[in-house]
């Protein structure tokens, strides 16, 4: 089922939640809504459920106007954070609680059930009541309400956020997979930015109940359309330096405190046509510079977090700022040591400062 | 983790628990339960066996320079009386009545109501609802008599009249309806307010599942409003019952148990008029205490019956604390 958003937006009193967004979102994608905590990526949500009532604009399923259609009516199933396993009801009675509603006969409720809870792995706990079930059985049993009624349309709500690292991975990958199987349009809420890229065909990234960007992982991560996407999106973080954008005998030359840096031809060309003023951010992610003694930057090791393959180095540049380095382990620094850094100038990204637009992918 | 850790620590210095510490495990527990303990036995524990003492003796005001020991003739009397099943019968109208259609029934109408409805609304009119709590039972009741006076005064006359229903003194042509329904709602307000409250509690997420999950609003209260406010509905049935097992101050100003002869008249206001208040000035303490001593039984049996039915036990949750 097709999933379109024209022009939403939602207004709680005087709070804007969502703010004119669309989204166009293709039969069987998965879409991920992402975005820091009120950023109204779960408003969206309630919306697409029929919870909330759009304060402006249209949401579609298809060819079928939804605005003012009741959550019974939409075929939706939808998985939540706190799972909302019924518990005064066993697990098959959650399960079936939606087939009990639509009056399936009781035999075609019984098969349905069994099915799908096989495919979760929890045919054997029909019996239980939620509190009997550790939080990943919870997790299951989510998601075997939600997929029982063959709904149109899948909504997650941070169904991850309450499950232990190791948990998380493994049903991480076990959605993307049922998804993909089912192929089922889904939309997933998620402030994880790893599970959000991990997950979904595309991201949607959200602030203020404003959409930055909606586009591919790949995409999100190499072409970052504003300096908001960029920094939200990487771990750890892309750097960002301030620096003055000139053109000296053909190049396009980046200049700020302790570095001067020329770009490669194709972006430098990019950058100087689109730079409406000299100063510039300069950013760089720390999986892009590499310790090189002949490094265009001097810099000195301030703190080094160990993170197991690889090692996270904070270097300090002479005006003080702070520089995350990502280099595999073994490098031998220690902390107060100077180095020089090299960046890997391809991967460099440019962003106006007033408008926090790239100077590149726009 | 620090029991384990005190066990572990006792068990490597191979010493017993001091008596120092042995004490202490008695006291803390004693200072947080004990007021609590004191008031229950002197307003509730002595009075409930005095009132049995006192029922197995002929204590009235005539014999009151000279009380005897009687036994169990005042509960034979009781037994033999043909005025008991009357008033048994009229204590079974007025609590049923009263709990189902107003204390419990109209209460959880009431707080279903005022909360799918939006929240200033809601809260307004639960307000309101509360005026009859403030006002002092006599007035309230006074106010009742006239709302149900013949012609030319009463309220209720002047908006039936219209319909063709002849002019009449409700309180005595339909006494029932006029007692439960001025006990009822006042009644109602307490559980509006715990059912409200209850409602509130539960988390959205059960409640926007339900609808993802194609409930209707009536089968969403059904199938999950209902069982998630079960044990507030436990709590206000048998907190209801036996304060209206108790109560009769509305029926004494009301009907005083009339109209005629022990109409309205329930079985602790029959407690009262013969215990405290009987028409010949011959108060029998005694047989009084008997009708008591009964309710109090009538009252124990009702609570445990409630607890069997709505499975208490699996209600309560484990405590959180284990040590002091």
């Amino acid at each position: 089922m097709e999933v379109r958003l024209e022009r939403l937006s939602k207004h709680f009193g005087s709070v804007v939640a969502v703010d004119d967004l669309t989204l166009h979102i293709k039969s069987g994608e998965f879409v991920a809504l992402l975005g820091p905590s009120g950023c109204g990526k779960t408003t969206t949500l309630l919306m697409l459920a029929g919870i909330y009532r759009p304060t402006g604009g249209e949401i579609w399923f298809g060819d079928r106007l939804v605005n003012d259609v009741l959550p019974k009516d939409r075929n939706i199933g939808m998985v939540f954070q706190s799972y909302a396993l019924y518990p005064h009801m066993t697990v098959f009675e959650n399960i079936t609680f939606p087939l009990k509603l639509k009056k399936v006969p009781k035999e075609v409720m019984r098969e349905k059930a069994q099915r799908v809870a096989d495919m979760m792995q929890i045919g054997h706990l029909m019996d239980r009541r939620p509190a009997q079930l550790s939080g990943g059985q919870q997790q299951r049993v989510a998601l075997a309400r939600a997929l029982v009624k063959e709904p149109d349309i899948l909504l997650f709500d941070e169904p991850l956020s309450n499950l232990d690292a190791k948990l998380r991975l493994t049903m991480r990958g076990e959605i993307k997979r049922l998804q993909h199987d089912l192929d089922i349009t889904s939309i997933y809420v998620t402030h994880d930015q790893v599970e959000a890229m991990t997950m979904a065909d595309r991201i949607a990234v959200l602030r203020d109940g404003r959409l930055q960007a909606f586009a591919t992982p790949d995409e999100l991560y190499n072409r970052p359309r504003n300096l908001f996407v960029a920094g939200f999106i990487g771990s750890p973080p892309m750097n960002f330096l301030n620096a003055r954008l000139t053109a000296q005998n053909g190049q396009a030359i980046v200049e700020g405190n302790g570095f001067r840096i020329t770009l490669p031809e194709d972006l430098g060309r990019k950058a100087l046509s689109q730079a409406q003023r000299e100063e510039v951010i300069y950013g760089i992610r720390p999986e892009h510079i590499r310790l090189d003694p002949d490094g265009e930057v001097e810099a000195e090791i301030y703190v080094i977090e160990p993170l197991g393959r690889e090692d996270l180095l904070d270097c300090r540049l002479p005006d003080g700022t702070l520089l995350g380095v990502l280099v595999p382990s073994g490098h031998g620094v220690k902390i107060g040591e100077k180095v020089r850094l090299k960046f890997q100038l391809d991967h460099s990204q440019l962003f106006d400062p007033h408008t926090e637009q790239s100077l590149l992918w726009n | 983790m620090a029991q384990q850790t005190v066990v572990a620590e006792r068990a490597a210095l191979q010493v017993e628990p001091s008596w120092r510490a042995r004490l202490r495990a008695i006291t803390t527990p004693a200072f947080f339960i004990g007021p609590a303990l004191l008031l229950i036995l002197i307003f509730f524990f002595i009075p409930v066996i005095l009132t049995i003492l006192i029922s197995l003796t002929d204590m009235s005001v005539a014999t009151i320079s000279d009380i005897n020991f009687v036994g169990l003739k005042n509960y034979e009397r009781i037994w033999r009386s043909r005025t008991t099943m009357k008033i048994l019968k009229n204590t079974f109208i007025y609590v049923g009545f009263t709990l189902t259609l107003f204390n419990v029934g109209m209460a959880l109408i009431l707080s279903l109501i005022t909360t799918h409805i939006p929240e200033r609304v809601g809260t307004t009119f639960r307000t309101f609802w509360l005026l009859p709590r403030i006002t002092p039972s006599v007035i309230y009741a006074i106010m009742w008599t006239w709302f149900t006076a013949d012609a030319p005064y009463g309220i209720v006359n002047q908006f039936l009249s219209p319909f063709g229903i002849t002019p009449k003194n409700w309180l005595n042509a339909q006494p029932w309806l006029v007692v439960i329904a001025a006990n009822g709602f006042v009644g109602t307000s307490f559980g509006m307010i715990i059912f409200t409250s209850a409602i509130h509690a539960i988390p959205v997420d059960y409640l926007r599942a339900a609808l993802v999950d194609g409930a209707s609003t009536l089968q969403r209260i059904r199938y999950v409003i209902l069982p998630m406010i079960r044990w507030p509905i436990l709590f206000v049935v048998t907190y209801q019952t036996l304060s209206l097992l108790a109560s009769f101050e509305y029926i004494l100003l009301l009907t005083d148990g009339g109209p005629g002869f022990y109409t309205t008249e329930v079985w602790s206001l029959y407690a009262y008029h013969r215990a405290l208040s009987n028409y010949f000035g011959n108060v029998q303490f005694g047989f009084g205490a008997a009708l008591a001593a009964i309710l109090v039984i009538i009252g124990v049996i009702a609570s445990v019956v409630y607890l069997r039915v709505f499975r208490f036990s699996e209600m309560v949750a484990e405590p959180k604390i284990e040590v002091l």
